[in-house]
């Protein structure tokens, strides 16, 4: 009988304590008095074992976690810790000469370039991105189709590996357009290719401005165009000036959009002689990076090269941070 | 009045002509890129270009079948080892870390989104190329390589989406769960994991539409031989690589080719965003 009872509370406790339960309950009136006493100890010795079993998974699950987040920490410090033991010491100032030669592999006028290039492309992307949110937070009317259209096609666009915009920049900007392979094709390329960044972010943050900033604005008898501009605008900036800094980083590092629109000259545009240096071919810092890489013939400096881009990536990061944070405490001040 | 109700006019339409801009963006793209493929993959033969597993521009012969399995296999292998680590970091975030282990984690995986892929590319080049080299056969510059280094590229995008998932579902769930008895690790995974499963389910698309449109990392690390690899050291070649590898030299049917390559790319990339989309709207009506 004894036996029997424990194989079937053993068969319970395959399931949870409620099971066992149930089968405590069908078990007791056949045994009498003394068989449910024992029938309690087994099923407190059951309960404990279940405890132990869940303790024992709890304890293996809370390790696995931990190891996943530990495999992540230690990638990304391996990875950084790797580049800037091996960079740092050969951040010499030949690498920052003024001119590019092979034997020098100056990153500046790669960076100035950089810089060029990715003010240009945010100077198209960030009144049209901007713009436009302004327009699907503000002014569309609710559950317009051309909304959905242009909803649908900022994810489309968000979606779009560089290559494809790399691509397209080639056959519209440099061959259809004939740019050539130029600071503008290639920045024409970026603005396109961060859009939907820019787009995304600022219509966040105008969906976080309280609508009561709105009314406030019409109420006091401003127009539409004046209340967005004077009363949403403003606590919508930190939301704006995250997505710009992301926008900036993506054009930053980005190589492959850029390849076969801005071309590899390792030269700064002559803009002495005027505007028709953004026709010229223009190599940026990640460009240069990945030239310097697959050459394989200056390993030290390319290791630099990648700390200036790691630290120039690293400020643009704290610099979004530090904007949000000082931003949002000075609108709730 | 009336000039500034005029203001109000143009200011309005100035805005929509802004919001155009993407809607023409994407047309312009895909025309381009359509126009300039299509006639290729036409004098190619369609089937002959999807499925032809020989690629040899110099004789004419355009196959980019080693290509789609290349992208494919790179794409599964960086789904293997991204997307589990991913998880468990997201949870790790989102229901086990202290406050100053998150203050310190999170920031760190912003740093690894916004980590050029070029820079990537290099460290996989001087790590863990020569490291697979030393210590399994092949040359180092194989699917593995390609595969592991697009995992860690794909984990911050996994991590952000998974997280935001989890810390969107309710509070009341778990305490219900707790409520019932179960401790904390079986409340996070069979009540709040399951109940964020679109969101994380939208995380790994996302996750797997970077990885499939990584270039500059992928060439660098993969070998790129334009062959259906036969083990996991051997090298392969993916469609990005494709592109960006004869781009530079390319003419008339072999440039047409290397675009429709792009095209191929480009529906496979438009496949995965309608995939995320109807989850999206699946996530939106089962909330």
């Amino acid at each position: 009988m004894s036996a029997k009872m424990t194989r079937a509370c053993a068969g319970a406790g395959a399931g949870d304590a409620a099971g066992g339960g149930a089968g405590g309950g069908a078990g007791a009136p056949a045994g009498g008095s003394g068989a449910r006493d024992r029938f309690d100890v087994l099923l407190a010795e059951h309960g404990e074992r279940h405890q132990q079993k869940r303790r024992v998974a709890a304890a293996l699950l809370r390790l696995v976690v931990r190891a996943g987040a530990v495999l992540t920490a230690g990638v990304l410090l391996l990875l950084i810790g790797f580049i800037l033991v091996n960079g740092v010491p050969y951040l010499t100032p030949s690498l920052f000469a003024w001119e590019y030669t092979s034997t020098n592999v100056s990153l500046m006028p790669a960076l100035i370039n950089t810089l060029l290039m990715a003010g240009l492309a945010l100077l198209m992307a960030v009144p049209v991105g901007v713009g436009s949110a302004i327009y699907l937070v503000e002014y569309a009317p609710r559950g317009s189709r051309f909304v959905a259209l242009v909803r649908t096609t900022t994810e489309t666009l968000q979606g779009i590996p560089s290559i494809i915009y790399g691509l397209f920049g080639m056959l519209f900007f440099v061959t259809a357009l004939g740019w050539g392979l130029s600071l503008l094709a290639g920045a024409c390329t970026l603005a396109i290719m961060v859009l939907p960044v820019v787009m995304r972010t600022t219509e966040e943050a105008l969906h976080a401005v309280p609508d009561s900033y709105r009314e406030g604005g019409f109420g006091l008898g401003a127009g539409r165009l004046r209340t967005v501009f004077c009363c949403v605008l403003p606590s919508a900036v930190p939301g704006i000036l995250g997505g710009v800094v992301l926008a900036l980083g993506r054009c930053v590092g980005e190589v492959a959009a850029l390849i076969f629109t801005a071309g590899s000259i390792a030269q700064i545009p002559q803009f002495a002689e005027g505007a028709a240096a953004l026709f010229d071919s223009t190599r940026t810092l990640a460009v240069h990076m990945y030239v310097l890489a697959s050459e394989g013939l200056h390993v030290n400096e390319t290791y630099a090269t990648a700390v200036v881009l790691l630290v120039m990536v690293v400020v643009l990061n704290l610099a979004a941070a530090a904007v949000v944070k000082k931003m949002s405490k000075g609108a709730r001040s | 009045m009336s000039s500034s109700h005029l203001k109000e006019r143009a200011a309005q339409v100035l805005f929509g002509i802004a919001a155009g801009a993407s809607v023409l963006a994407v047309v312009l793209i895909c025309v381009f890129l359509f126009a300039n493929g299509l006639p290729a993959m036409a004098q190619i033969g369609l089937p002959e270009f999807l499925f032809g597993t020989t690629w040899r521009p110099a004789n004419d012969i355009y196959g980019i079948f080693p290509m789609i399995v290349g992208s494919v296999y790179v794409t599964a292998g960086a789904i293997l080892v991204g997307v589990p680590t991913g998880l468990l970091t997201a949870l790790y975030l989102s229901r086990f870390a202290s406050g100053r282990v998150a203050a310190v984690l999170k920031p760190g995986v912003e740093l690894l989104a916004g980590i050029p892929s070029v820079v990537y590319g290099f460290f996989g080049l001087v790590v863990m190329v020569p490291f697979i080299r030393d210590t399994m056969p092949g040359r180092g510059l194989s699917l593995l390589a390609a595969a592991v280094l697009l995992g860690i590229m794909i984990l911050p995008t996994v991590i952000t989406v998974a997280r935001s998932a989890l810390d969107a579902v309710p509070k009341k769930y778990y305490e219900g769960a707790l409520a019932l008895g179960a401790d904390h690790e079986r409340s996070v995974f069979r009540v709040v994991v399951p109940a964020a499963t679109s969101g994380i389910v939208a995380g790994v698309v996302l996750g797997v539409g970077r990885a499939i449109g990584e270039t500059m990392a992928v060439i660098m690390v993969a070998g790129n031989q334009p062959i259906i690899p036969d083990s996991i050291f051997d090298g392969v070649r993916t469609m990005t690589a494709n592109i960006v590898l004869e781009m530079g030299y390319a003419a008339d049917l072999h440039r047409g080719a290397l675009v429709a390559t792009g095209v191929v790319l480009f529906v496979f990339i438009l496949l995965i965003t309608a995939l995320l989309n109807a989850i999206k709207k699946r996530g939106e009506v089962a909330s």
